[in-house]
């Protein structure tokens, strides 16, 4: 089984850094132009945002609708920070990012301890309240900018860096949720009364993984402000957080591999047709109602895309050949 | 003082409406456990009906704010429609999908609407065309008036409906006990049916009492509208009709008091900051029992 995992973190590396050399020779060889690389910044964001959210919606089973408002904090702190123009270039980014991700995760706990408290229901709500309270008070303070938003935000659209955050942020995210921590979260999400019978400190747990959401929902949100070099706190809205929350539902509650695959696919449709994008949020919106009552787990279920599978699934080949006819379950 | 007066009736109206469209939430989530996202846009979509049968009104010859009749029997069957189409199907699944459902019905309503009709705010006309009342030299509109009288008689009427009629206590059997008003021979599909149907009626009554007031369409005016209306609900307890009117009319205070005294931009922060409050003080709100979980 080690040596199955220590292949798959090899082969893990291998495809990751695959798909970036394929980008990147395309972007060389002039397929992928300007506009190109924008959108895939534009997704590594939105996989970031769909991941993150799938912490709190697909891993501890509760709903929030304030995730653009938590996008909004990191954005504004990120923004502000290198406005400040304390730091430049690539570490003026990275340390933005972090500041942006940090107070997003204080806010995310102080919302979290007492709004998970409240069960699943009125947790949505609490979180859809401190979203447009956020928005309100950013629209109201002056050093925000108020509600013409923040402009002259210094840009930084560099694909390799986005890249490679996005795949730390996922790896990360995903190894936490894979471990012990994110599987007292997934305990909780089964069944919270249970699991805090057998000793799993609930509150804990949940204000963990909401806070954890929160974090990178606020460093997607530094990195969108740069990305954009302007913004507003309308952006931010209850809308945006649905759109994040589609993302999450339609590849599969539970599923790290759905919500990327959604966060890709829900990018790039919009681009590419641009007469669907009159109609993009009724068809969200009938996607959401469908699926709940056709399939509610979403198209992945909480299936991962797990390459171990696919090694011990070679290894048995490899194996089954050479002893020809050998016990292939050994 | 007559300033003051005169933003606490200000109040009291937008009150009113809240109160409406919450006790629309409240009965659909004392029966169905679900918060109805969709309800605040069964009010948008009750004032674009409005709207349309206004020239037929006129041209007939009859005062437009009969509109509500055409606007209370379409949502009535909306409701009705959209709880059999995307409710019913999952009434035994997690509370998670109705809540993602709920949100879809939402989205749907105000997109087909923003799509089709257009996005742009259209203008209602003058509802009722009566000059503002002089009360000890206080201009109060004839519009506040019939929307806190309107309020106040609903709000009678559909307590006396609960408590005597049978079908008043099928629905308080089914909110009680679902699997329970099964077994005694309640037609639970119909009763919530009813509910839904009754609620958004309510809803509708709302949208012409909003016009009255705020003569303005857009397609997003029912989802904040519905968002405050629901904090209503929770504020004075959901599942409790007294504590709906109550939660609506403190929070048409609060919006009121703090657009006039404060700020026109904190009055959505306050708002919902109260929810925020009483939700930790108080889960329940302040009218609500408390449930212990069953295991």
């Amino acid at each position: 089984m080690t040596s199955t995992r220590k292949i798959s973190y090899v082969a893990i590396v291998a495809l990751v850094a695959l798909l970036y050399f394929v980008i990147f020779l395309l972007n060389v060889n002039g397929v992928l132009g300007n506009y190109e690389l924008g959108i895939m910044n534009f997704i590594c964001i939105n996989i970031i945002l769909a991941v993150s959210l799938n912490i709190t919606v697909g891993c501890l089973g509760q709903i929030t609708l304030g995730h653009a408002g938590f996008m909004s904090i990191g954005a504004y702190a990120a923004s502000l920070f290198v406005k400040s123009g304390i730091l430049t270039g690539l570490p003026g980014y990275l340390v933005s990012l972090l500041v942006g991700g940090v107070i997003a995760l204080g806010v995310g706990i102080l919302i979290g301890i007492p709004g998970l408290r409240l069960k699943g229901d009125y947790l949505a709500i609490i979180t859809l309240a401190f979203g447009e309270i956020i928005r309100t008070l950013i629209e109201y303070f002056d050093f925000t900018g108020g509600a013409q938003g923040l402009t002259g935000i210094p840009r930084y659209r560099d694909f390799t860096t986005i890249f490679v955050i996005t795949v730390l942020s996922v790896m990360f995210m995903y190894s936490i949720m894979t471990s012990r921590h994110g599987r007292a979260v997934l305990a909780i999400r089964e069944d919270e009364i249970a699991s805090d019978a057998v000793g799993v400190n609930t509150t804990y747990y949940k204000v963990f993984a909401f806070a954890l959401s929160a974090m990178f929902a606020g460093i997607a949100g530094g990195m969108y402000a740069q990305n954009m070099g302007n913004i507003t706190a309308r952006y931010f809205d209850y809308n945006n957080s649905i759109n994040i929350l589609v993302m999450v539902v339609l590849g599969g509650m539970g599923s790290f591999t759905g919500a990327t695959i959604s966060a890709i696919v829900l990018t790039i449709l919009p681009e590419m047709l641009r007469t669907f994008a009159d109609y993009r949020m009724i068809i969200y919106a009938l996607v959401l109602i469908i699926m709940m009552i056709f399939r509610p787990t979403g198209l992945l279920g909480r299936k991962e895309f797990q390459i171990t599978k696919i090694i011990d699934f070679i290894k048995i080949k490899i194996k089954g050949s050479d002893k020809a006819g050998g016990h292939l379950n050994e | 003082m007559k300033e003051l007066i005169l933003q606490i009736i200000n109040g009291l109206q937008l009150g009113s409406i809240f109160a409406l469209v919450a006790l629309g939430y409240t009965m659909v989530y004392g029966i169905a456990k679900l918060i109805n996202f969709a309800h605040g846009d069964i009010l948008m979509v009750g004032a674009y009906v409005a709207l349309a049968s206004v020239p037929m009104l006129s041209s007939a010859g009859l005062p437009i704010w009969l509109a509500v009749v055409p606007a209370v029997v379409f949502c009535a069957v909306l409701g009705m429609v959209i709880e059999k189409v995307a409710y019913t199907p999952l009434r035994n699944s997690p509370r998670i999908s109705n809540l993602i459902t709920a949100i879809g019905v939402s989205l749907l309503l105000q997109n087909v609407v923003m799509t089709f009709i257009g996005a742009n705010p259209q203008s209602f006309p003058k509802v009722f065309n009566v000059k503002p009342l002089n009360i000890f030299g206080i201009k109060i509109n004839f519009s506040i008036i019939v929307t806190i009288l309107v309020t106040g008689i609903l709000t009678i009427l559909l307590q006396l409906f609960l408590r005597k009629t049978k079908f008043g206590k099928a629905m308080r059997a089914t909110s009680e006990d679902y699997g329970a008003s099964k077994l005694v021979g309640i037609n639970v599909n119909h009763t919530i049916s009813m509910t839904f149907a009754i609620g958004s009626g309510l809803a509708a009554v709302g949208s012409i009492l909003y016009l009255s007031a705020y003569p303005q369409l857009l397609p997003s005016m029912g989802s904040m509208m519905g968002i405050k209306a629901f904090v209503a609900a929770v504020l004075g307890g959901i599942g409790n009709i007294p504590g709906a009117v109550l939660g609506g009319l403190i929070l048409g205070l609060v919006e009121a008091l703090t657009k006039a005294y404060i700020s026109s931009q904190l009055a959505d922060a306050f708002v919902f900051g109260i929810l925020i409050v009483v939700l930790l003080v108080k889960p329940t709100g302040i009218l609500g029992e408390n449930v212990k979980e069953k295991v």
